[in-house]
């Protein structure tokens, strides 16, 4: 049975087949240009696009989006369900703390570290984690992310415990300093998200990447092709957490601080809720769900302080004044009536449109993980 | 010599607590193949509304403690079956979305607890004996540990017997050995799911009301951090193995709190390292079957 999988694929000749890349180029040129023009959105931003509130809101947004393009690279392309993926997050932002406060190197270089920390702690934790699959390798990245959580809180002289950590200004070049310099941060933000981009792109498109989609699809078939599954899966992971590492170290230089929350699963579940709104499998979709969770958050958050709402009987004003309560029944509601996510609703109608049968990824994944068992139980019998 | 018993009597009491939530999730786990995030949210609704129901009855007296366990299983039991029938079910056989919509679940729910009993941690006092010791060996053992053990005890014993000696008891463990079997006999084995999650929940919900007691405060955040050793338990002990969560709850609390003590507090590394050797050694843990 062929069918189209929820990866959009370039097929040279095709009538439109660059016209994504042309789309994509276009709108990194405008988010580009955004700092300097004057554009208000009323309802969605919280002001004219020059101003540093609105550009701080778009930072985290891209930082989010690139979270959540990482997060996409184990869900989408490998097939992995991990339950740790703040761990890597966290890694990058108290990494970087770390390497300012105590070991008094500069800004680049003590990125540099954060980001080898973070993939060395993706290597170590994955290849463990990658002993089991499927339900229970969820639940041990869980653990290990929760012992993570854990090292951080209690440390209070390294980390600053539940207070969280400060970034050490001084050591920081003085065009990433204070609100003057917001938009310098929001061009960084920008090029860190095309960074993780066009590693999600190079993962999809290599040789790696189709064996991680191999595997996901049939495990027991790569084996006998004589391919190692194994491999292919915890690059793709120490990939995905070097990503989610730069997010991270991002997300201190934005914040000029962090705290233990990006450890935590909380954080994990956010970007889980990011891409399965935005669509597993699809590179936009993962964007499009950080930046919708991030904008819609902020926007109930205010939201929840209104006049209007504190006049509402409780059994309304208390679930309408919780933005994560609002969230949760979304992300609830795509679940169970839209499962591919925005992107997903959008490619699979485009797709009918084209006369081609689809199914949503999470649907993939759920036969997947059935044929997986099936050849198992074929060859005990 | 002192020290020794009462790490090793508040380590299985400890256990028991960690049995009374994994029991639940093992079950499910090995029936289902669902891995129910939603169940700390079971464990701290149960725990609110059980703290509500000791506010109302004055909580001093055995009576309203009584009433506020009896109250915590039957809201655990009642959320489980509403999750099982209302979100669960419809997606039949979807393992990832069914996992994806206890984890949306338990995010609603947390936020919602928030909004209505705040972020704070709210006190509770149970009866006095709670709060005295019971020497044992010339250790003071606080008496909470013996209340999580009997907890447990009956829990166990109730599971068992149900399991063991009645019709459906005897559709769910043919169930978890093989499914399609089961349904291949005219069995409909949909209602033993209904009643696996009722069962798993109204033990979390025992298991919250304890906890409660044994924290003396109950938090929105809570039944998440209780359900991560939960989890641990599981995978340790081998998914949807009753006996392997009960051996692994009281071999992980122990050396949890042999670690807590004798190495500065690191309880929870101990923990997760144990985890990673058993893995590495045994990827099914203690009583698993397959990989």
């Amino acid at each position: 049975m062929t069918l189209t999988t929820g990866v959009p694929t370039l097929v040279p000749g095709r009538k439109g087949a660059y016209l994504p890349f042309a789309i994509g180029g276009a709108l990194v040129l405008m988010m580009a240009v955004l700092p300097l023009l004057n554009i208000r959105i009323p309802g969605i931003l919280p002001g004219a696009t020059y101003t540093p509130g609105t550009l701080a809101l778009l930072s985290l947004c891209m930082v989010f989006a690139a979270i959540a393009l990482s997060y996409n690279m184990l869900l989408g392309t490998a097939g992995m369900l991990s339950f740790g993926h703040a761990l890597y997050f966290g890694a990058g932002a108290y990494g970087l703390g770390i390497a300012l406060t105590y070991l008094g190197v500069p800004l680049w270089p003590g990125a540099l570290i954060a980001l080898v920390g973070g993939l060395l702690i993706a290597l170590l934790t994955g290849s463990v984690a990658m002993r089991v699959s499927g339900i229970p390798f969820a639940m041990v990245t869980l653990a290990f992310a929760q012992a993570g959580s854990v090292l951080v809180r209690r440390n209070q002289q390294v980390t600053g415990g539940e207070e969280g950590m400060r970034l050490p200004v001084a050591q920081v070049p003085e065009w990433l300093v204070g609100v003057v310099n917001t938009r310098n941060l929001y061009w960084l933000t920008l090029v860190v998200l095309v960074v993780v981009y066009l590693v999600a792109l190079w993962v999809d498109r290599s040789r790696l990447g189709h064996l991680a989609e191999a595997v996901r699809e049939n495990d027991a078939r790569v084996r006998v092709l004589g391919l190692q599954p194994y491999a292919a899966k915890l690059i793709v992971f120490v990939v995905a957490g070097g990503c989610a590492t730069l997010a991270g170290i991002m997300y201190m230089l934005l914040q000029s601080g962090t705290q233990p929350s990006a450890v935590g699963t909380e954080l994990t579940i956010t970007v889980l809720v990011m891409v399965v709104l935005g669509g597993v499998g699809f590179r936009w979709g993962a964007i499009v769900g950080g930046v919708l969770y991030t904008i819609l958050d902020q926007r109930l958050t205010v939201l929840a302080r209104s006049e209007w709402i504190h006049d509402l009987p409780a059994v309304l004003r208390i679930p309408l004044s919780e933005p994560l309560f609002l969230l949760g029944v979304l992300f609830i509601l795509v679940v169970m009536f839209l499962p591919g996510g925005i992107a997903g609703t959008i490619d699979g109608w485009v797709r009918r449109r084209r006369g081609e049968r689809t199914r949503t990824q999470l649907r993939q994944l759920d036969d997947a993980e059935g044929t997986g068992e099936e050849t198992i139980a074929e060859v005990r019998t | 010599m002192s020290t020794l018993v009462l790490i090793l009597i508040t380590g299985v009491g400890l256990g028991a607590l960690y049995f009374l939530v994994a029991s639940g999730l093992s079950l499910i786990y090995g029936l289902m193949h669902v891995l129910n995030f939603a169940h700390g949210a079971f464990l701290t609704l149960s725990a609110f509304i059980g703290w509500q129901v000791a506010q109302a009855l004055g909580t001093a007296s055995w009576g309203s403690f009584l009433a506020s366990v009896l109250a915590g299983a039957l809201v655990g039991a009642v959320f489980a079956t509403a999750t099982e029938l209302a979100l669960i079910r419809p997606l039949y056989e979807r393992h990832i979305e069914q996992v994806l919509i206890t984890v949306g679940l338990s995010f609603a729910a947390i936020a919602l607890f928030e909004g209505i009993w705040g972020t704070d941690a709210v006190n509770i006092a149970g009866p006095a004996w709670l709060k005295q010791t019971t020497a044992v060996l010339g250790a003071s053992i606080p008496n909470i540990y013996w209340l999580l053990m009997l907890a447990a005890g009956l829990v166990l014993a109730a599971i068992v017997l149900f399991l063991k000696k009645t019709r459906y008891g005897m559709i769910i463990r043919a169930g978890v050995e093989n499914r399609s079997m089961v349904t291949a006999l005219g069995i409909d084995v949909r209602r033993s799911f209904t009643i696996v999650f009722a069962i798993g929940g109204a033990a979390a919900g025992i298991g919250g009301v304890l906890a409660m007691h044994w924290y003396t405060f109950v938090s929105a955040h809570m039944g998440s951090t209780l359900l991560i050793f939960a989890f641990i338990v599981t995978v340790i002990g081998g998914l949807g193995s009753l006996t392997g969560a009960a051996i692994a709850s009281v071999l992980v609390a122990v050396l949890q709190q042999f670690a807590n003590f004798y190495l500065g507090g690191t309880g929870d590394f101990i923990v997760v390292a144990l985890l990673a050797v058993v893995l590495l050694v045994r990827p099914t843990g203690i009583l698993g079957r397959k990989a």
